[in-house]
């Protein structure tokens, strides 16, 4: 349910991914691959789930987005500014001096961020007590939350996940952008997480899995609305880093890497193609 | 302290629904009764101080005036970035208390000395920063944070000064309370050691030396004109607070007066000094055992010459 007439997700996909790897490109600054990674969400989010209105950003019954893995806050930049939040052209900024769009994503002077985030570990419990919040209102909206999945390494989040299944904040939505890389190496060959899907039931969350680039499927998975008594979801999105350029798929280095010159062309023309 | 922290709050709970009390799991028969009047207004995190933070900060981004409360450094240090980065970059209405400020717990051990935290919680843009010296600045300062907005910190100790409350007074953060005139030197307290400073300072007023004390019951914003002021009408400024000298009331002081280029005519921080403390006993014998008792607030004001 949208405010305004809900967007074709794929097009916002492409264009949030063409935006980032600009901004990336232009700052020299990291984390592309998880951007991408993240990108289909956040467009099937901002484009097809999310009850939000760019008019009033601060609108008491619209749905609350919290980025915890703050270091892909290029791909909210540029979602909220497609979605009209702020202008487009101010995405040049990024990275830049004096600009308010940081490395991290950060609410100071941004209309649309709801939370301000960059160290992991950070966006869930506040995301909780917004879901509490909710819960004690008795208020409508909905709080959803992306994670990384390396974040799922840091204890505040497992503290947060015991408390939200604890007290069944129906209104909560996790949705953790598993990619399978972390930092420097994989997932499973740093901190595994599986099974999972079973840790999170065991802490009494309802567990959907979905393909993360797949637009047809991801609506329904994201779209949850818990009523009240219900336990809060978490959506495990299975996704490639770096999806939607060849040469940084899965690839660890892409993490940090900024695509310049040949490379940024070659990017450029694959995400000019695929939408 | 704490009793009278819990009582007020809950005065102020009845009338203010937005006023949200979480525990992380402590406070056993000092909470329950909150707990029973507002159930809709508290709520035990557990033993999980990231979250209780986080949690606190979404709850006051949605309206909420917060309370966290946890002992020692657990409501601090624990979550120290959760403080940082989610309430006060967020200007939350998220009030941070703990009791047991100082050696309140002495004998449970180093864990349990919370002797770092002004000066690391004032060193956190925006955060105001608040340790009560009697129960009636504690009752005053818990009313005076709900009504302001944003981060602070509340620390409460198991001593007392009691009531040093004149008829009329009022209560205002960030200005020190004038609770003795003197031109010998000028005891600037924090905390709840300031019923160690006014003895100090009744037994040197008995010695003729007359000091002025001033309970600094907050150390930011810092009332640096009375700083100023005791720095020039008085013969030295002495800070005394149950915490390490580096960064808390006495570095405040000093950082305030040279801004200031104002240079008191002798400077003495009473704290702790040289390292952890290693060994255990109740807040008076550590007092004692780590140069803050009465005796060395009093050769503290010998040694600055004893007067204009």
């Amino acid at each position: 349910m949208t405010v305004n007439k809900p967007l074709d997700t794929r097009t916002l996909a492409g264009q949030i991914r063409r935006h980032a790897l600009r901004m990336t490109s232009i700052g020299g600054s990291s984390h592309i691959g998880s951007v991408f990674s993240m990108a289909d969400i956040i467009a099937v989010l901002y484009g097809a789930v999310l009850s939000v209105d760019p008019n009033r950003p601060d609108w008491p019954d619209r749905d609350r987005f919290v980025l915890s893995k703050g270091h892909a806050g290029a791909g909210v930049y540029a979602a909220l500014a497609l979605r009209g939040f702020f202008p487009e052209s101010k995405l040049a900024t990024h990275y830049q001096d004096g600009s308010h769009l940081s490395g991290h994503v950060s609410h100071k002077g941004i209309p649309g961020v709801e939370f301000s985030t960059g160290s992991l570990g950070h966006g869930l419990p506040v995301a909780g007590g917004m879901a509490l919040a909710a819960k004690l209102d008795d208020a409508k909206h909905r709080v959803f939350c992306v994670l990384s999945d390396g974040e799922c390494d840091e204890g505040s989040n497992w503290e947060a996940i015991l408390f939200a299944g604890h007290h069944k904040l129906h209104s909560l939505v996790a949705v953790v952008d598993y990619n399978k890389i972390q930092s420097l190496k994989p997932v499973a060959e740093t901190i595994g997480l599986e099974p999972f899907a079973d840790k999170w039931r065991a802490f009494g969350w309802n567990v959907v899995e979905v393909d993360g680039h797949d637009h047809d499927a991801l609506p329904a998975a994201l779209d949850v609305r818990g009523k009240p008594g219900d336990a809060p979801t978490v959506v495990l999105a299975h996704t490639i880093k770096g999806k939607g350029v060849s040469f940084m798929e899965h690839s660890v280095l892409w993490h940090y890497r900024t695509a310049r010159d040949a490379e940024f062309d070659a990017a450029l023309l694959e995400l000019s193609d695929a939408s | 302290m704490r009793d009278v922290f819990i009582e007020r709050l809950s005065v102020l709970a009845e009338q203010d629904p937005r006023i949200f009390l979480i525990t992380g799991d402590l406070g056993f028969g000092v909470l329950t009764k909150f707990e029973e009047r507002f159930p809709r207004q508290f709520m035990n995190a557990g033993v999980a101080e990231q979250n209780m933070t986080g949690l606190a900060t979404g709850l006051a981004l949605e309206g909420r005036v917060v309370f966290t409360y946890s002992i020692g450094n657990f409501p601090t240090l624990r979550c120290l970035e959760q403080i940082r980065n989610d309430a006060a970059y967020h200007d939350a209405n998220v009030n941070v208390v703990s009791v047991g400020g100082g050696f309140s717990y002495g004998a449970l051990g180093m864990s349990h000395h919370a002797m770092e935290d002004l000066s690391i919680m004032r060193a956190i843009p925006g955060v105001t920063v608040v340790a009560p010296g009697d129960d009636w600045e504690t009752a005053q300062s818990v009313s005076a944070l709900v009504a302001q907005r944003g981060t602070t910190y509340l620390r409460l100790d198991k001593s007392t000064a009691g009531r040093t409350e004149r008829e009329g007074e009022v209560f205002q953060l960030g200005h020190a309370r004038r609770l003795r005139e003197g031109s010998a030197a000028t005891i600037v307290s924090t905390g709840g050691i300031l019923a160690t400073v006014l003895k100090a300072a009744d037994q040197l007023a008995a010695e003729g030396i007359v000091c002025r004390v001033l309970s600094m019951h907050t150390i930011k914003p810092l009332d640096t004109e009375s700083l100023i002021a005791a720095a020039r009408e008085t013969g030295g400024i002495v800070t005394v607070e149950e915490h390490v000298v580096e960064g808390g009331l006495g570095g405040a002081t000093a950082e305030a007066l040279l801004d200031a280029g104002v240079m008191p005519n002798g400077f003495s921080r009473i704290g702790l000094r040289g390292g952890f403390a290693s060994v255990v006993g109740s807040q008076s014998y550590l007092r004692s055992e780590y140069g803050m008792a009465e005796s060395d607030i009093i050769a503290a004001v010998w040694k600055m010459g004893g007067g204009v």
